[in-house]
């Protein structure tokens, strides 16, 4: 065709043009579509395209080739110069102004005409270089600089952005900036920080239109979007297909970048780092949303409040559902306020928007406030939610890398476990039995290792968890308060567990179980072979403190130290007290063992209180029994103690305190045989043996250790043996009572004494036990308080 | 919309129950038992249960009775993932309280409980 001189900047702005046209990336013909839509957007007649086109030679070839379409924009400034359409008009016309076209999104282009055609710059003039979403298309032809591009504010381009100031901040320094870069002319796509977010809020609704047609021309790919599609609210699908046409159009595509100032759309579009990260903020842009946040709240560790965020947000015009949608995304502590790290997420969200991308669903990763590193992390978890997220500003705020997704991604995680925390320590505090409980402790393992940690005792009540589990198997009895039973069962597993877990179950656990810090504070009873079953259950600390000497068995249900008794009168007296085994004897011990008074008469005597306590029911209180043993007893005391009959009475002694021990409602029958045994040791023949009250001090105490189980009456063989043994030992220990008549005044005296001594001991005997009474009753009560408490909601 | 109508009408209608139920609590504390209200009252066709917040808001929850499956804890966690939503929803500065909840978050959470549960 005709040579064709194109100057410089008439020559990058063609081939830019060129390459919009050619989106088959073919280079060497222009897509018909492409081209008619541009000279459509040249505003010109169609006469006049029509000619324009038949003089380039497209219409004799069908195509456009690229000379043609040369010499087409060509013919086109020339048209719109109002020079008379020639062929020879192309060479002949000096300085001829690029060809502009214009259309409603073509605003751009004729702007970038004006740029080529003219170095000059509008100061003002950036509002409508606001770059085009990443659907639109950073691309940047790799010959082209942009540079020259960029200060399109030319006086007589159409800009219809008004001043820039916008009523916010507009940075002053920005189109000195652009000045700059426009006269560099750096071959290559640097990088170029963007020239400041400029201002914003006023000239956005120009931005919008600019950006597309700064796409248009630029990109050279995708056809900028309907302008509609700016305004329309969460219509993804544009997006997408932005997106997804921009990787195929993209000729040269250095780097994607969104939004955010009202900058040239050339350096936009180089910044971005990477194609798929279209939220990536820069620097620059960073820089004037710290300043922004400054504005608002002087500290920049500190937070914005939701108000003035509000506020500040509303300036920016964009409708409130949508606002309301960025703040969901940007609060990502959901605490109601900003952090910078948020405020500029939100920020530069707001900018896309503005400019036209679709907001995302979901926060993009770029965008996710960097504030969680890992130990953070942990104590974010514990609060979920709270402003302890106010470490974060404390790390490096301005510096925005994609450094830590990992961290970002851990979050939402721990915000799921933050709710499995929660539902944790809900179903913790719900009434829900044992069992439900312990299947849920599994799955909140991995995360109680982060939960507040809890002090537990573990060891000692594991170790005392394992021996009541040992000697509760073994017993005979089972216990009658169910919850108790499993609740050391559980608390053995848990103690494996987490110690978080453990101390949340025995929170849970201890609803009525108060005992679970009694449950711990008995180590000296861990080397006891005895079981403790109830030792456990804390009805009273007291009486566990003061650690009882080794040899001392367990307190145990009274039922159980019945049993002992049971069993010891059945060896070694060789009576039948068949029965009694499974009755709790009611017949408190008659603490005068050595009665050396009429010991004969004990033993039918005590046989006849045990047969009486057999026949009774278990739980009875048979107090008469109690009464007649010891009338019976204050009887025989007076009688002749025989060797045997000792031992009985010593026997029975303890078999007194032990059936005390087995109820512990029995208080008034307690008590009457505290005041009998008094009686009884009072009135005890002074046969009493001297030597057994010391050893019978230890026998009634244990047996009175039993007294602390509240309830429970389990039996306790061990104890039982062990009773028995030591009674033995007692027993054997104890000088047969002197028959002699001859001796009797000495022998009276002597039996005094022991008597005495025994009162003595009985009277001590006799105060602890109601000491202990006290505690258990205390205890029943408060039960019985919890169970008030817990019944209404059985309705639920 | 026929269905909706009656929806609203069932769930008016239980607010009355919501009612009677604080009304009956009548204890200070507060705790995640209270919040709870549990089965306010079946129909025939569906099971409407209650839940009411510290701050006296009340949430509604009407499933079909065909639907046994759905045990009380499940309806206990979706209560309560109903009141964290709502929380994020109110802590958003812009939104009155009284509108129309038209969080995007919100829904989709509601939507895939929905469908969790169905």
């Amino acid at each position: 065709m005709e040579g064709l001189t194109l100057s410089d900047a008439e020559q990058k702005y063609y081939s830019d043009l060129f390459s919009y046209c050619d989106i088959e990336s073919t280079k060497k013909v222009v897509v018909n579509g492409r081209v008619l839509e541009l000279f459509r957007a040249a505003q010109l007649p169609n006469d006049v395209v029509l000619q324009i086109m038949e003089l380039c030679g497209a219409t004799r070839l069908g195509y456009f080739g690229r000379s043609q379409f040369y010499i087409a924009l060509k013919l086109v400034a020339v048209a719109q110069s109002g020079f008379p359409l020639r062929v020879e008009s192309i060479n002949t016309v000096k300085d001829l102004p690029l060809p502009r076209f214009v259309a409603s999104k073509n605003e751009q282009e004729s702007r970038h005409a004006a740029s080529y055609s003219s170095d000059s710059e509008n100061q003002g003039s950036y509002s409508g270089v606001i770059p085009p979403p990443p659907g639109r298309g950073q691309v940047k032809k790799g010959s082209i600089s942009h540079d020259t591009v960029q200060p399109r504010a030319s006086a007589d381009q159409q800009e219809p952005a008004s001043p820039i100031v916008s009523p916010q901040q507009s940075p002053p320094t920005s189109p000195h900036t652009w000045r700059k870069h426009n006269r560099h002319s750096s071959g290559g796509n640097s990088e170029r920080p963007l020239a400041g977010p400029g201002p914003f809020w006023s000239p956005f609704g120009e931005a919008q239109s600019g950006s597309s047609a700064g796409d248009a021309v630029w990109s050279g790919h995708s056809p900028p979007p309907p302008q509609e599609n700016w305004v329309s609210f969460a219509d993804t699908p544009p997006t997408s297909s932005l997106l997804t046409m921009h990787p195929a159009s993209v000729q040269d595509q250095t780097t994607v970048r969104t939004v955010a100032s009202a900058t040239t759309a050339n350096e936009i579009r180089r910044q971005s780092s990477s194609y798929d990260d279209p939220w990536k903020i820069t620097d620059e842009q960073r820089q004037y949303y710290i300043n922004q946040f400054k504005t608002i709240q002087p500290d920049l560790n500190g937070f914005i409040p939701g108000s003035a965020a509000k506020e500040f947000f509303t300036k920016s015009k964009l409708p409130i559902l949508e606002l309301s949608h960025i703040w969901e995304l940007s609060d990502f502590d959901k605490d109601g306020a900003l952090t910078l790290d948020e405020f500029c997420a939100a920020f530069h969200l707001v900018v896309a928007r503005k400019n036209g991308y679709d907001l995302p669903e979901k926060l993009p990763e770029s965008l996710m406030p960097k504030l969680i590193d890992l130990e953070d992390a942990a104590d974010v978890g514990d609060q979920p939610g709270e402003v302890g997220y106010s470490g974060s500003p404390a790390e490096a705020p301005p510096s925005k890398s994609p450094s830590m997704p990992s961290l970002n991604q851990t979050w939402p995680e721990l915000n799921q476990s933050s709710e499995q925390w929660e539902t944790f320590s809900e179903r913790s505090s719900s009434s829900q039995t044992l069992t439900q409980f312990d299947s849920n402790i599994a799955p909140a393992d991995p995360d109680t290792a982060i939960v507040h940690p809890v002090p537990i005792r573990m060891t000692p009540s594991k170790i005392h968890m394992q021996e009541m589990e040992l000697k509760r198997t073994s017993s005979d009895h089972t216990n009658p308060t169910s919850p108790l039973l499993v609740k050391p069962s559980d608390l053995s597993e848990e103690n494996k567990i987490n110690s978080a877990v453990k101390f949340a179950s025995g929170n849970t656990v201890a609803d009525g179980y108060s005992s679970s810090d009694s449950f711990t504070s008995d180590p000296e009873q861990i080397g006891s072979n005895v079981t403790r079953q109830r030792s456990h259950s804390g009805t009273s600390p007291d009486n566990t403190a003061p650690p009882p000497p080794p040899p001392r068995p367990q307190p145990s249900h009274s039922r159980s130290s019945s049993l002992d008794m049971n069993r010891t009168f059945t060896v070694t007296t060789g009576q039948q007290q068949a029965g009694v085994v499974a009755q709790p004897p009611a017949v408190p011990p008659r603490p005068q063992p050595s009665q050396a008074s009429g010991p004969v008469v004990h033993r039918p005597v005590d046989a006849d209180g045990l047969m009486t306590h057999t026949s009774t029911s278990p739980q009875q209180i048979p107090e008469q029994p109690n009464f007649a043993d010891f009338s019976q007893f204050e009887v025989l005391a007076a009688s002749n103690v025989n060797e045997e009959q000792d031992n009985e009475a010593e026997k029975h002694a303890e078999v007194l305190p032990v059936e005390k021990a087995s109820d512990p409602a029995s208080s008034l029958r307690v008590a009457k045989a505290d005041s009998k045994t008094e009686e009884k040791a009072a009135a005890s023949v002074p046969a009493n043996v001297s030597k057994g009250t010391a050893p019978l001090a230890p026998p009634p105490k244990p047996v009175r250790r039993r007294l602390k189980s509240e309830d429970e009456l389990r039996p306790d063989v061990d104890e039982h043996t062990q009773k028995t043994g030591v009674l033995a030992a007692v027993l054997a220990s104890q000088p047969s009572i002197p028959r002699s008549v001859g001796k009797d005044k000495k022998a009276i005296q002597a039996s005094i004494r022991r008597n005495k001594e025994t009162n003595t001991v009985l009277a001590r005997l006799n105060s602890e036990l109601q000491q202990q009474l006290k505690d258990v009753l205390e205890e029943r009560i408060s039960l019985e308080v919890q169970l008030e408490q817990l019944r209404p909601f059985s309705h639920l | 919309m026929e269905n909706e109508l009656k929806f609203h009408y069932m769930v008016h209608t239980s607010l009355d129950v919501v009612d009677e139920k604080i009304s009956a609590m009548g204890k200070a504390l507060v705790d995640q038992r209270e919040l709870y209200l549990g089965l306010l009252y079946p129909t025939e066709d569906y099971k409407v249960y209650g839940y009411v917040t510290n701050s006296k808001v009340k949430f509604v929850m009407v499933v079909d009775s065909s639907n046994t499956a759905l045990r009380d804890n499940e309806i206990r966690s979706m209560f309560r993932k109903l009141h964290n939503s709502y929380t994020d929803v109110m802590c958003n500065p812009f939104y009155n309280p009284g509108d129309r909840i038209q969080s995007r978050v919100f829904d989709n959470m509601v939507t895939s409980m929905m469908i969790q549960v169905c």
